[in-house]
């Protein structure tokens, strides 16, 4: 028989047969044996024929034991017992060399009866869905994915990356310091970009971890200031990441004791870096950011701590960004904040305390608002333009000279930004935000804060030099720097003032009649705090009303002298109703009556009813949730 | 009926033919007296392997058959004698018995064999008197027993001349002008498998083997899988229950040639005297002749590559009304301005009617459409109207697909699939999917928010209010609710399930060789529907619902309506298993894929095979009609993916591209894109429109079948879409044109 051409093919040979037989207790003659043998090879090769088909079926690659077992019934014969494993059983030979066998493992079955760890039974069986490729084009890039291209790498640069995010993410601060000094400065690891950026959205596992968080928004400084680096449209990812120590409620902020904010606070002043040095790269960015602070801004359900995010954002994003998203929301908002600030149980606590840190957060930003405002009011023009708006303005598409007097083109590019924020949200006061001048928005602002707004202000441009010079906004920073700590106390503060004066709201309720410098004397004593410079207070405070009057935005604070008797009454009457928190409404009206022929008073009605604009992220949401959509069954078809 | 012809058969071989002394056959299963005829050890091998087994075969046959002769004539006294006397032992006799009717291979095989028995018989004995050499082992014996079919295979020639024939013929077409060779080289492949086959039987296994050894090489490479098969076959007793080699011998081996080109292969086998290829020839190929230009090589290749050659012309030249069946007039409440009002169809409050332009469209008959009753279709019920509205509503919102426009593709993945996916289906709307499982479970999940509920059992329904409007939100149990359900029933892997057009009911088809309809309100199984009684590999419902249609590895389709426990059609041709079914969209015909590499068209009304589709060169495993009925995709274990045309009987387009298995082939609502799934990790989308609109059906394409396809398969592909290791099982565009696939993670 010519053996040698069945190679390729199952061979059982006559030894083995003679062999099988003769353990079970049958002599078989050595012909007998090779029909046997050959018959056996046949009827194997039969069945791994007909088992393939099973494996065809299952739609596998892999032929299985189980397939061989089904092929062998269907043609009537015993199925092989005990090889059902689904690992590969190790083929051995023995010492002898001429035996193979499969190698069988003795297990211990008392171990295994008394044993505690008993395996988890495996995870449900699952659909998931998820959208792979959007009109036939490409496939739906992952944020952050690693590309591909690893093999591209040199071994140096591998190393490096490895060297470098050990020392960054590791616990060496002196090696840290050094890798963040050559991620600043090194102009070899353009490559690199994509890895570290990949590494850098990170954040999200890292929640937990205030330190890994700090460390990794050193990283994003690094990777910005580096001026070798294009970073191109990694920007958004960077962003996003930076973003997400913003404004997420970390994981670690559960824990009082962490120092969240400041990590908050490091990551706004990196956003405004990235934004200021590479806003330009990707368009349209500022919008976004405005657009996802202002959604957590305005959804009431997040913590505190995202909406402290969300105020230091818009204040590193510059005064323009307060004033466009933070300065309308604040009605609206205030409401809720007021209810926690005026929570006094025990267990609201730490949530209060949260609060203050919003207020004060609030409070800054608001404060540089305004003196930016008037800064920018009284120099018009160049100056402001190239000190420190410039590259906002440019971002944002304002033209410097429109600054200053408010004219069509930025309440049109304001209208813009509102309708595109708010999509649907109908008679939104977005549109009106612009009008507003600064007396106004002084009044306002005032109407929450009261005296410590004016406090900081008494303290700010305290020198009476009517012309700011560049090199006092400069200064400015260290300022605000310093006046944190004594702004939260004053914010701690405040809201006793409001309750004790909230005992009588009749004030509100006729504000004109209370006659105009006795109620200042009787308000004064009344007021239980009793402050040094109320007096300066209240006479810039009227001098923005006054200012207001004459209509003159040139000098708006310098040349503020108490104007007009007839005027005083009204700002007074204003500063009691604007204590009053809780009938914060009823408190402004009669403040808008008395000043209903200057500003226009189409403007006026929508503000007052800011607090009813709808919460604003909610349009986006669905929105949003579509494209997570691969994390639940549903999609809409 | 078999002992009868048998009868026969002795007498006639007794007279003239000398038959094989081990041929044994149909008598062995019907002589239930149970007769010795093997000393042989081995219980599954056949009965004719004696000749290997003693040293005197040819006498112990003798006794044997002569002790058979005995003991059929109740002579029991000479038996025990002669028994005792030739040293055989007794207890052989009895398991002799239970072994002769347990390699029989199943009832169709049986079939096939009592069917063929006639007509064999007088091909046996036309090709006797055709001047057959005279046979070299002239036995005289009287053995009582034929196997018929085998005995086709008993005159032979010298096997040592065989090769010389063989190649003798190869030289010859060789030689010939190179417009008849590639049509003469067709016969190379059935000539091969035959003679090799011949000398197999003939016991000249090392003569078989040489011939195997000198020529395999020559044959097409699509044979591959063939030779395999034929090349582990060395013995004329694994011959018997080889399925392959019984579709072969059972069946001829169909080639087309022109007139001229088989004029010239006439001449030369006469000339030569080659009878011996000449009577293969005559036996067991049917050779088409058709007048006008010999085929060129390309053309052969593209329809060649079945089991059993291509397609006779007379065999697609049936008329198909491939038609779709008018709409039934729905008036489709139009209301542009709110989209929102969708869900609330059923009242129609402030509906205007208004003809939708679908409705006015279909009002006029296509005169390629079968009658509306030529099937008789269930009746519309109401929730299948409000259905109907869905669905032309979704479809004014569908996206228009076309070269320029792709669809977005959504994948669904199993995960933690460890058992093993073997079938996906969603439901027509995209509302469910469900998956059939290795181990034996069909899981259904609803896509949507909404939960799958079952219904309130008996006792509870008693208590709700069956006037009130809300009734069939009623009778759901809130508690019930889940994402996904499991169906358990079956017995072995699932290898295909349907969603009913309705969605209230599930087919599922199994190893355990059942079709298990499920319903979809209780997700209990309904009926099993029991019939094929090997697995079943493919399932589907009727578009229209009611009627449905399965297929396995009994080669048999099975149309069933659902409330029938037996089955209305059975499609018998395939040489090989069905391995997939699908109702074309008029219901009005079936078509069917099998391991046997061809593709058939049954016609549901008649039960009459009206298409057979040649040209794959690998098991089909996946098959997909166009939308307007007109085409057909298929796609097979080769990564091939061919289009046909219904009408014409004619392949429109090969797509080639895929490098593994096609499971999946879907063609978009409008018909404008072919998708196609492959085992390669990859979607794949072809440009359909373009492919029908290039076809140029002139007369004598259509008339000759002769197709004459570009290469133009990368111009037809659209996009290569890969998943993430993710095997595509399944396919389905949505109501608007979305593609969904799905598939199990292979990690």
């Amino acid at each position: 028989m010519a053996e040698r051409e069945e190679r390729r093919f199952a061979q059982v040979s006559r030894e083995s047969v003679a062999l099988m037989a003769e353990s079970a207790g049958v002599e078989l003659g050595e012909e007998m044996a090779a029909v046997l043998a050959e018959d056996v090879c046949y009827r194997l090769r039969e069945a791994a024929q007909s088992c393939s088909q099973f494996m065809k079926h299952a739609k596998r690659k892999k032929l299985t034991v189980e397939d061989f077992n089904r092929a062998l019934r269907w043609s009537n014969v015993e199925a092989v017992c005990g090889y059902g494993a689904q690992d590969a059983l190790p083929f051995r030979s023995g010492k002898e060399g001429e035996l193979f066998f499969v190698d069988d493992r003795e297990i211990n079955l008392i171990e295994l009866a008394l044993a505690t760890n008993i395996p988890k039974g495996c995870a449900e069986t699952m659909v998931r869905v998820n959208v792979a490729y959007l009109d036939g084009k490409g496939g739906v890039e992952l944020q952050g994915a690693v590309p591909t291209a690893v093999q591209s790498l040199s071994d140096d640069l591998l190393k490096y990356y490895q060297q470098i995010t050990r020392a960054i993410l590791g616990d060496d601060p002196h090696l840290m310091k050094v890798a963040l000094l050559d991620l600043q400065s090194n102009s070899k690891i353009a490559a690199l970009l994509p890895y570290f950026v990949y590494v850098i959205s990170g954040v999200k596992s890292v929640s937990h971890d205030l330190e890994q968080l700090n460390r990794l928004l050193h990283m994003v400084r690094s990777l910005v200031q580096n001026p070798y680096l294009y970073l191109g449209s990694y920007v958004r990812s960077l962003v996003s990441s930076v973003m997400y120590c913003i404004l997420e409620p970390l994981a670690a902020s559960i824990n009082p004791l962490n120092d969240h904010w400041t990590l908050r606070d490091y990551a706004a002043l990196l956003l405004s870096n990235i934004f200021w040095t590479h806003g330009d790269l990707v368009s349209g960015l500022y919008h976004q950011i405005l657009l996802s602070l202002q959604k957590v801004l305005s959804d009431p359900v997040r913590p505190l701590c995202s909406h402290y995010g969300a105020v230091v954002g818009l204040h590193a994003l510059g005064w323009k960004a307060v004033e466009k998203v933070l300065f309308p929301h604040l009605p609206a908002y205030w409401a809720n904040l007021q209810a926690v600030l005026d929570d006094y149980s025990v267990s609201n606590a730490q949530v209060k305390a949260d609060g203050h840190k919003v207020y004060g957060a609030i409070l800054v930003a608001v404060e540089r608002l305004l003196k930016m405002k008037a800064l920018s009011l009284s120099h018009p023009g160049e100056w402001c333009f190239n000190a420190q708006t410039g590259s906002l303005a440019a971002a944002v598409g304002y033209s410097s000279p429109g600054l200053s007097p408010p004219p069509e083109s930025l309440s049109e590019a304001a209208f813009g930004i509102a309708s595109h924020l708010q999509a649907g949200s109908g008679g939104c006061p977005w549109e009106e935000w612009a009008p507003v001048s600064l007396p106004a928005m002084y009044l306002e602002l005032y109407s929450f804060f009261g005296d410590s707004l004016a406090v900081r202000f008494s303290t700010g441009p305290g020198l009476d030099s009517p012309p700011y010079c560049p090199s006092a906004l400069l200064r400015e920073p260290k300022k605000e720097a310093l006046g944190q700590g004594s702004n939260s106390d004053t914010a701690r503060k405040m809201p006793q003032l409001t309750a004790n004066l909230s005992i009588s709201p009749r004030r509100d309720g006729s504000p004109r009649t209370d006659p105009p410098p006795p109620s200042l004397a009787a308000a004064g004593p009344g007021r239980s705090l009793p402050r040094s410079s109320s007096a300066q207070r209240s006479r810039y405070s009227s001098s923005r009303s006054a200012q207001r009057l004459t209509g003159l935005p040139r000098d708006v604070f310098p040349k503020a002298r108490f104007a007009s008797p007839q005027n005083g009454p009204p700002t007074f009457s204003f500063v009691i109703g604007g204590r009053q928190m809780g009938q914060r409404c009823q408190g402004r009206r009669p403040f808008q009556t008395v000043f209903a022929p200057t500003p226009p008073p189409a403007a006026v009605p929508p503000r007052a009813y800011a607090h009813k604009l709808p919460v604003i992220g909610r349009v986006g949401k669905p929105v949003r949730r579509w494209t997570c959509s691969h994390y639940s069954l549903l999609l809409p078809l | 009926m078999a002992a009868v012809q048998g009868g026969m058969v002795d007498e006639k071989e007794e007279v003239d033919i000398k038959t094989e002394p081990q041929s044994d056959g149909l008598m062995n299963t019907n002589a239930t007296d149970g007769r010795q005829l093997s000393p042989s050890p081995s219980s599954s091998s056949s009965a004719g392997s004696t000749k290997s087994a003693a040293g005197a075969p040819e006498d112990q046959q003798t006794l044997l058959a002569v002790l058979q002769f005995l003991r059929k004539n109740k002579l029991t006294e000479s038996v025990e004698i002669l028994r005792r006397e030739a040293g055989l032992p007794e207890d052989a006799l009895d398991t002799k018995g239970a072994d002769c009717s347990a390699p029989s291979s199943g009832g169709t095989a049986g079939g096939v064999d009592g069917l063929d028995a006639g007509s064999l018989l007088s091909r046996v004995a036309v090709s006797s008197s055709a001047g057959t050499p005279a046979p070299t082992k002239a036995v005289a014996d009287d053995q009582p027993d034929v196997s018929v079919v085998l005995s086709a295979y008993s005159q032979q020639g010298d096997p040592a001349l065989y090769k010389v024939y063989y190649s003798d013929l190869k030289k010859f077409i060789e030689s010939v002008l190179d417009c008849h060779r590639a049509e003469l080289s067709q016969v190379f492949y059935p000539l091969f498998v035959h003679m090799y086959l011949e000398l197999v039987y003939n016991n000249h296994e090392s003569e078989a083997k040489a011939f195997f050894e000198k020529f395999s090489g020559d044959q097409e490479c699509y044979y591959e899988d063939d030779l395999r098969v034929l090349s582990s076959l060395t013995k004329k007793e694994h011959m018997r229950g080889n399925e392959t080699l019984l579709d072969f011998r059972t069946s001829k081996f169909v080639l087309r040639i022109s007139r001229d080109s088989y004029q010239l292969l006439k001449r030369h086998l006469q000339e030569r005297q080659n009878n011996q290829i000449w009577n293969i020839i005559q036996e067991h190929l049917y050779i088409d002749i058709f007048d006008g230009m010999p085929r060129s090589k390309s053309q052969i290749d593209a329809m060649s590559g079945s089991l059993a050659g291509e397609a006779k012309r007379e065999a697609n030249k049936a008329k198909v009304y491939y038609g779709l069946l008018k709409e039934p007039e729905i008036e489709v409440p139009l209301d542009d301005e709110d989209e929102e009002a969708e869900n609330e169809e059923g009242k129609p409050k402030k509906k205007k009617p208004k003809k939708d332009s679908m409705g006015s469209k279909s009002k006029k008959q296509d005169p390629n459409a079968p009658l509306q009753n030529r099937i008789p279709l269930p009746e519309l019920k109401d929730s299948d109207k409000l259905d109907k509205i869905m669905y032309m509503k979704e479809s004014t919102k569908r996206i228009r697909l076309g070269r320029e426009n792709l669809p977005s593709i959504c994948f669904y993945t199993f995960l933690n699939a460890y058992q093993g996916l073997t079938a996906v289906d969603f439901t027509d709307d995209s509302s469910l999917i469900a998956g059939g499982f290795a181990d034996s479970t069909v899981r259904v999940w609803s896509v949507t928010p909404k939960k799958l509920r079952k219904v309130k059992s008996a006792a509870d329904l008693n208590l709700i209010d069956k006037e009130s409007d809300d009734v069939l939100e009623r009778i759901m149990d809130e508690k019930t609710a889940s994402e996904s359900k499991i169906l358990y029933g079956h017995s072995g892997p699932v290898y295909g399930i349907s969603f009913s057009p309705d969605r209230n009911y599930l087919l599922s088809c199994s190893e355990d060789g059942t079709v298990r309809l499920w319903s979809l309100l209780t997700f209990t199984c309904l009926v099993g529907y029991k019939g094929h009684n090997y697995p079943v590999w493919d399932t589907q419902f009727s578009p229209y619902g009611y009627y449905f249609v399965s297929g396995g590895h009994d080669r048999v389709a099975r149309l069933w309506a659902t409330d029938h426990y037996q089955p209305l059609r059975i499609f018998a041709g395939h040489l090989a298993d069905v391995t997939c079914t699908r109702f074309h969209p008029n219901s009005n015909y079936v078509v069917t894929g099998s391991s046997d590499r061809t593709i058939r068209l049954w016609d549901v009304l008649t039960g009459n095979c009206v298409r057979i589709f040649t040209g794959h060169k690998g098991p089909i495993h996946t098959l997909a009609f166009s939308p307007n009925g007109k085409f057909l995709a298929s796609g097979a274990t080769d990564g091939r993916v061919l289009l046909w045309d219904i009408g014409h009987g004619l392949m429109v387009s090969e797509l080639k591209g895929h490098t593994d298995t096609v499971y999946a082939l879907r063609f978009s609502r409008d018909g404008e894109i072919l998708a196609s799934g492959s085992m390669d990790n990859t979607v794949r989308l072809w440009d359909a429109a373009k492919a029908f609109d290039d076809l140029e059906t002139d007369d004598f394409t259509a008339a000759t079948g002769h197709i004459h396809l570009q290469d133009n398969s990368q111009e037809l592909l659209l996009g290569t879409y890969m998943s993430k290791s993710t095997p595509v099982v399944h396919l389905h565009f949505t109501r608007r044109n979305l593609l969904l696939a799905a598939g199990s993670y292979a990690a």
